[in-house]
């Protein structure tokens, strides 16, 4: 033991090398949203706590617990009221054009009528897993309507609006959902699982709330972009998630990173009251999912999901709070009601009342409301909507009928991807596959794959 | 102003629906090919690896006595997870319960009605998150009452991780004689392919948790199978990790003994005794291996021994190498990808163990080292024909 140097020792000798910090002035450094101190001294006589943890909480001597029910719920923003009716008279004019407005309807009502085709699609055995937005499309197009196409999208996988306003085209929908060749995803994931590096959306992975945390980091990639070249436009990340998400730890760990790395990155939740049969009371007690962006120091607004103006207007907002000064992270609550099951996995009525979703769907809706302020201002009418809705119609059986005809992708995809190269495990398991099905001919349907068996050694299309 | 209803429209399905060609309609992702005669889909009406009478399910020499002389229920395995767990809650209070959407029944319908008989003070929803409830059922375990806890899917347990690997598995170990410990403690999830569960909803993760000394990690074949290791994983003193291949939940059915009884964990079970291979698997794939074993011994004139590991680890290696010994040859088949797999682990013991007597390279037909990308499952798991191949293969060799 003697030879050994006591641990005491050695680390203070290594203090001792390092030069010693110089004392600098008390000077409160500006990080984003909150003043932090870089040396926090407990002044004699003080009114307010300089503790490092908590730099702005004045004494008290009355022993009271902050109980959450004293507070007022966060109120929730709108514009438009049920009926299509601008709540605010007096407030400024919208910041939309009428051929924007026009778009997010159309963008909401293309949605609406593919997501019906699809479910019974699947339910006719036809693909192997749907999900419908039913509800939340107003969320879902109205805050893409509100970002910069070169702004980055981590989506859950109720976003389908999202997709449809940046773009995304019919038959890029179909072949994804039909897992087909000209699927860009190469028929590997389930359906609804896009993604599109042309319109900056990451692919969709099924686990909740993964994407949250990335979505920061992103974020500060494209902070960090901005500051090395000052002459591009900052860009944010917009990040979805449910309410049933926002209880993973990847959502606190986000948040949290997010905030203290003032990253440019907008978390949106869509509350929908279930995640699948879970009502929210089971899952969280406090005040929506809003409340905890307060707690982690983030500016925060709750708006109503069924208003796409509202979503629309705080969404332009966040935007502009995000990319302002040193740039920060903001958190959305959009408020909704899943009017759908869960997926086409679901059967809701085991878990809630028919006439709890029927109530909600007679009382309000997004695509409703907006389309009686159109009415309202002589934008729509009844013949337009026909029209509307018969070529979006025949539109979305075109694509289906293309799609659904197509070969599924070749078989190398299977191996493909894994690693940006093939590894020589994986080129042998290839090799083993091939000799399998050449010799067993009669026991693998391979037609229906581009290629056959030979598609097994196709490189990539 | 007169408005249509939109929202009558909107899951309203268009009529034309109905008119588009149906030329590749139910197109499904696992069919089988009209010339097939080895990659047929398991007839579970019929296969071996189930009870189809009464009297074969009660004749299982591992039930207590008092068992056998009663009665059996056919059930499937979902209906049997569910009766073990209500067997569980009805004969001990500190018995608990939960995990996502366990109140209205699960997704799979496993803990249907036991919230409504039992409380949902012991059977309850918890809030969407997989570390959360792995960490929540440790602190219940270790406070001396025994959790149940439900991951919704296998895939999905990874945010546990670090519970299940670093806090259930060193529970014990970690505090030596202070004698504390998690037992008690059973994770129960849904594993494995179904055809069509892409990524996200076909993994099982058995091989990370096996390398893990101090979980138990089990996984039954079949109905009857779960009801007894599901209650041996409950009255265990160890934390558990019990995956169930979700692809029997519906399909699988047969007799169930209906008194309450445990299987032994850490105990393999031979399915079919042989002379001449030794297959080893454990969940779905041994209905495979069932299957190809019929033909091969058709076809090649062999006698195949078939092994349910059953519990996955601390594995049962004697009933394995003796087996071994005795046919000079053996495969292991499992569904998840290869590499760095159970496969692995048994062959690499048989090799050490039964060195002299091998007659054949030990093989190993199990998923490639790949996901499980949607429209390739057929191609990626452990199908009749490679497990048949590679029985011809050990003969030949």
């Amino acid at each position: 033991m003697s030879t050994r140097t006591p641990a005491r020792r050695v680390l203070s000798s290594c203090l001792a090398t390092r030069p010693r910090p110089k004392r600098r002035p008390r000077v409160c450094l500006q990080v984003t949203s909150g003043v932090r101190w870089n040396s926090v001294k407990q002044q004699p006589g003080s009114d307010f706590v300089h503790f490092p943890g908590a730099v702005h909480s004045k004494f008290t001597t009355t022993l009271n617990f902050t109980s959450p029910s004293e507070k007022n719920a966060m109120p929730t923003y709108r514009i438009l009221d049920q009926s299509g009716q601008i709540v605010d008279k007096s407030r400024e004019p919208l910041n939309l054009s009428d051929s924007e407005i026009l778009k997010m309807y159309k963008d909401m009502l293309t949605v609406s009528i593919l997501d019906p085709i699809m479910f019974q699609a699947q339910r006719q055995g036809r693909l192997s897993f749907y999900m419908v937005s039913a509800g939340e499309e107003g969320i879902a197009v109205g805050s893409a309507a509100a970002l910069r196409k070169e702004d980055v999208i981590f989506a859950q996988y109720r976003e389908t609006g999202v997709f449809q306003q940046r773009g995304f085209r019919l038959d890029e929908f179909m072949n994804q959902l039909f897992a087909n060749r000209l699927d860009n995803g190469l028929g590997r994931n389930m359906p609804v699982h896009y993604g599109s590096k042309d319109l900056n959306i990451h692919t969709i992975s099924s686990p909740l709330a993964t994407q949250l945390p990335q979505a920061a980091g992103a974020a500060y990639a494209l902070k960090m972009e901005h500051l090395q070249n000052p002459s591009e436009e900052p860009r944010v990340v917009c990040c979805y998630f449910g309410e049933g998400a926002a209880s993973e730890g990847d959502f606190h760990a986000a948040l949290n990173i997010a905030a203290t790395r003032s990253c440019p990155v907008i978390f949106l939740c869509r509350n929908n009251g279930y995640a699948i049969s879970t009502p929210t009371l089971e899952q969280y007690r406090g005040d929506g999912i809003a409340s905890r962006g307060v707690g982690y120091g983030i500016d925060t607004i709750r708006v109503d999901g069924n208003d796409i103006f509202a979503v629309h207007e705080a969404t332009a907002r966040a935007r502009k709070l995000a990319t302002e000064g040193s740039m920060r992270p903001v958190l959305i609550e959009a408020m909704s009601y899943r009017v759908s099951h869960h997926s086409t996995s679901d059967d809701s009525s085991k878990y809630r009342e028919l006439r709890e979703v029927e109530s909600w769907k007679r009382r309000d809706n997004p695509i409703t409301r907006l389309r009686k302020y159109m009415e309202g201002k002589g934008l729509w009418n009844e013949e337009l909507e026909k029209k509307e809705q018969e070529t979006v119609k025949k539109a979305v059986l075109k694509a289906f009928n293309a799609a659904e005809r197509e070969k599924r992708p070749a078989l190398r995809n299977l191996f493909d991807g894994v690693y940006e190269e093939m590894t020589e495990e994986l080129d042998s398991q290839i090799q083993e596959l091939a000799g399998i099905i050449e010799k067993y001919p009669n026991e693998y349907d391979v037609g229906d794959f581009e290629g056959g068996r030979e598609g097994l050694f196709k490189e990539k299309r | 102003m007169a408005l249509s209803p939109i929202s009558r429209t909107l899951l309203r399905v268009p009529r034309e629906l109905r008119l588009l060609t149906f030329q590749q309609s139910l197109r499904t992702y696992s069919s089988a090919p009209p010339n097939a005669r080895l990659n047929i889909p398991t007839d579970f009406s019929t296969t071996p690896i189930l009870h189809h009478t009464s009297t074969s399910s009660l004749s299982n020499p591992e039930l207590p006595s008092s068992v056998r002389a009663g009665k059996s229920t056919r059930l499937t395995l979902h209906e049997s997870i569910n009766s073990a767990l209500r067997h569980a809650l009805t004969t001990d209070d500190s018995v608990l319960l939960f995990g996502e959407d366990i109140s209205f029944g699960g997704v799979f319908r496993c803990s249907a009605n036991l919230a409504a008989d039992f409380g949902s003070e012991r059977v309850f929803n918890t809030p969407l998150s997989e570390q959360g409830i792995v960490g929540f059922a440790i602190g219940v375990a270790a406070q001396g009452m025994r959790a149940v806890a439900e991951i919704q899917f296998a895939d999905y347990v990874y945010p546990a991780f670090d519970q299940l690997v670093n806090e259930a598995a060193k529970f014990r170990y970690r505090s030596g004689n202070t004698g504390m410990d998690c037992g008690g403690l059973v994770v129960r999830m849904p594993c494995g392919g179904v055809g069509h569960g892409a990524l996200y909803h076909s993994q099982s993760p058995e091989s990370l948790f096996t390398h893990i000394p101090g979980l138990r990690v089990v996984m039954p074949r079949s109905p009857s199978q779960a009801k007894g290791l599901l209650l041996a994983a409950i009255a265990s003193n160890d934390p558990v990790i019990f995956l169930e291949p979700k692809t029997l939940y519906r399909a699988s059915k047969e007799y169930v003994p209906t008194d309450p009884y445990t299987l032994p964990l850490s105990k393999a079970e031979i399915l079919k005794p042989g002379s001449d291979v030794t297959i080893i698997s454990y969940g779905t794939p041994l209905y495979t291996c069932s299957a190809a074993i019929t033909q091969a011994e058709k076809d090649f004139n062999c006698s195949v021994e078939l092994i349910d590991l059953r519990t996955i680890y601390p594995w049962d290696r004697s009933t394995i190498l003796d087996s071994v010994n005795k046919t000079g040859r053996a495969i292991v088949v499992h569904e998840s990808m290869v590499n760095a797999g159970v496969g692995a682990e048994v062959a690499a013991t048989i090799q050490d163990k039964c060195f002299l007597r091998l007659e054949a390279p030990v093989q190993r037909v199990a998923g490639w080292s790949t996901h499980v990308g949607l429209v390739y499952e057929k191609f990626l798991m452990p199908d009749v024909v490679r497990v048949y191949d590679a029985i011809k293969k050990a003969l030949d060799y």
